[in-house]
């Protein structure tokens, strides 16, 4: 008995080190979280610390680039109308982002139930997205008239292509067992399509909205370029006919963020929808 | 004589495609007695899985008459009669171990259960699952998803069981405890039970009946009836006779080659 008592302490040591292991574990970890934090905040300070620094030492002058200070001050001191011209943008990147990938999933829909269909009209979609963006806006503006028609029809364009490949794909790339349990099941095509199919494809569909969120974006500004008086689009060529590099700057940062939000609003969304993972074969 | 669970007379299955015509089965004929538990066992390629397909009219025979529970393949699967479990456990990723159990309740037309079938939650208890309930595929392991699909297969009461190398990819502890639990569900629910497998040790532990098929192209080779007490623990494996049957369907395996 006292052989077993007397270790010379040796337990009491081992909880010591395996609590000391543990403590350091945490702090390595609290670190890591801390550096994911302060990085890319690190990056981008750097990137506009490089861009002032340019500015300044190159005396670069203020109609070819401005300077972060003076693209700041744009940004407060005309916040109004840059917002202003977000809104137009806003609703056709959005409005554009819903008709494109609704058009994109109904589509692929019916290509994965009418092979035919696929093989008839699926050319037909990789030949209208061979024509690039800036091609298609010219052509839609005479179709579609001055509004926001065909800045919206260039949003649902761009996001239309992403997500009919990647929903096709989502809809066919079913576990071929889970495929002939469902036969077993004497499941109907629909059933098929709604419990299995559908949600085997949302992870594919998300990855191609995420892309569509960006895309619509810069689809609604390259609509806008052709004959448009408002919108961030045409507040781009407008501050560039006037050298007003400041506003130029301001007007794509805030472009970029309303694209960043959007992105940021659809993981979130996938994030909700999608709490399952893939399971690899038993 | 009662009614065969499964009738199989001169069942031939070929596949055509561009460069060759492959015979997966030839002329296979074999009864299963209802109640019984019959392992069909093979090397890789004898078309044992196809021959399960054709039971569960997933292939149509090209030749030759399949007859399941006094009825076509296709009337046995619309009544609900067949049970069918995949190698992989072909869980829907999306719906957690009790959704998945309950899934042949949402399509195929059915919406309840029959008349004391067992509910999802009991099923999960009797493989062992108790608790387990809201967890997703993901966080369960092998063996425990390939539960969960004997659960689901099990709904409904099915009066034939039909399952394609189940164990095949789980560890030899977790599958030697799935076997002996299989032999526990086997007896509980009194279902018939055909199971593919290329162990011999499985083949011989788990069934009465052990139906030995040859491969290129498949035929049956041997029919043997296994003369085990039917309570079985993992122990009977080192006796005598388990090894002497074992080795005779060895000597089956061997010679088809």
């Amino acid at each position: 008995m006292t052989i077993a008592l007397d270790d010379g302490g040796f337990a009491t040591n081992r909880a010591a080190a395996i609590r000391a292991a543990e403590d350091a574990f945490r702090a390595r970890q609290a670190r890591a979280r801390l550096r994911r934090r302060i990085l890319p905040v690190a990056g981008i300070a750097t990137l506009i610390g490089v861009w002032a620094a340019l500015v300044y030492i190159l005396k670069v002058p203020t109609f070819v680039a401005p300077s972060p200070q003076l693209v700041a001050a744009t940004l407060v001191g005309r916040f109004g109308i840059l917002m202003t011209n977000l809104l137009p943008t806003a609703i056709e990147a959005i409005s554009g982002f819903l008709l494109g990938n609704a058009a994109a999933i109904l589509i692929a829909t019916v290509f994965v139930h009418k092979k035919s269909m696929e093989q008839a009209f699926f050319p037909v979609v990789v030949l209208i997205n061979t024509i690039p963006v800036v091609a298609k806006a010219p052509i839609l503006v005479l179709l579609l008239g001055n509004g926001m028609e065909p800045k919206i029809a260039i949003a649902a364009l761009i996001c239309f292509f992403p997500t009919l490949v990647n929903m096709v794909r989502g809809l066919e790339s079913v576990n071929p067992q889970s495929l002939e349990l469902m036969k077993v099941l004497s499941a109907s095509r629909r059933e098929i399509f709604f419990k299995l199919r559908m949600p085997n494809a949302l992870p594919y569909l998300f990855s191609a909205l995420k892309i569509a969120a960006s895309t619509a974006v810069i689809g609604a500004i390259v609509g806008e370029w052709i004959g448009s008086t408002t919108g961030i689009g045409a507040l781009i060529i407008q501050s560039t006919y006037n050298f007003d590099s400041a506003m130029l700057y301001a007007t794509v940062i805030v472009g970029s963020a309303f694209s960043v939000l959007f992105f940021l609003t659809i993981t979130l969304i996938e994030r909700l929808v999608v709490r399952w993972q893939p399971v690899a074969a038993v | 004589m009662s009614t065969p669970a499964v009738d199989c007379r001169g069942v031939s299955v070929r596949f055509i495609n561009e460069r060759r015509t492959v015979t997966a089965l030839e002329d296979v004929s074999f009864q299963v007695e209802p109640g019984g538990f019959t392992s069909l066992l093979g090397p890789s390629g004898c078309g044992k899985s196809t021959l399960l397909r054709v039971v569960a009219d997933l292939i149509a025979p090209s030749e030759g008459r399949m007859s399941v529970l006094g009825s076509t393949p296709e009337e046995a699967r619309k009544a609900r009669a067949l049970g069918f479990v995949f190698q992989d456990a072909a869980l829907l990723p999306w719906r957690t171990a009790l959704e998945n159990v309950e899934l042949p309740l949402e399509v195929g037309g059915r919406r309840s259960l029959p008349a004391g079938a067992a509910t999802p939650r009991e099923l999960l208890a009797l493989v062992g699952l108790e608790g387990w309930e809201g967890s997703y595929p993901h966080e369960l392991s092998g063996g425990m998803r390939q539960r969960v699909s004997i659960a689901r297969a099990l709904l409904g009461g099915p009066r034939l069981l039909l399952m394609d190398e189940p164990f095949g990819a789980l560890d030899e502890l977790t599958r030697d405890r799935l076997n002996a639990e299989l032999r526990r569900i086997w007896a509980a629910t009194g279902a018939t039970i055909l199971f593919v497998t290329h162990s011999v040790y499985e083949a011989v532990f788990l069934a009465e009946q052990v139906l030995v098929l040859s491969a290129n192209p498949g035929r049956v080779a041997a029919l043997e009836t296994i003369a085990l007490p039917k309570d079985r623990s993992l122990a009977i494996r080192d006796t005598a006779e388990f090894v002497g049957i074992a080795s005779r369907l060895r000597g089956h395996l061997g010679s088809v080659h």
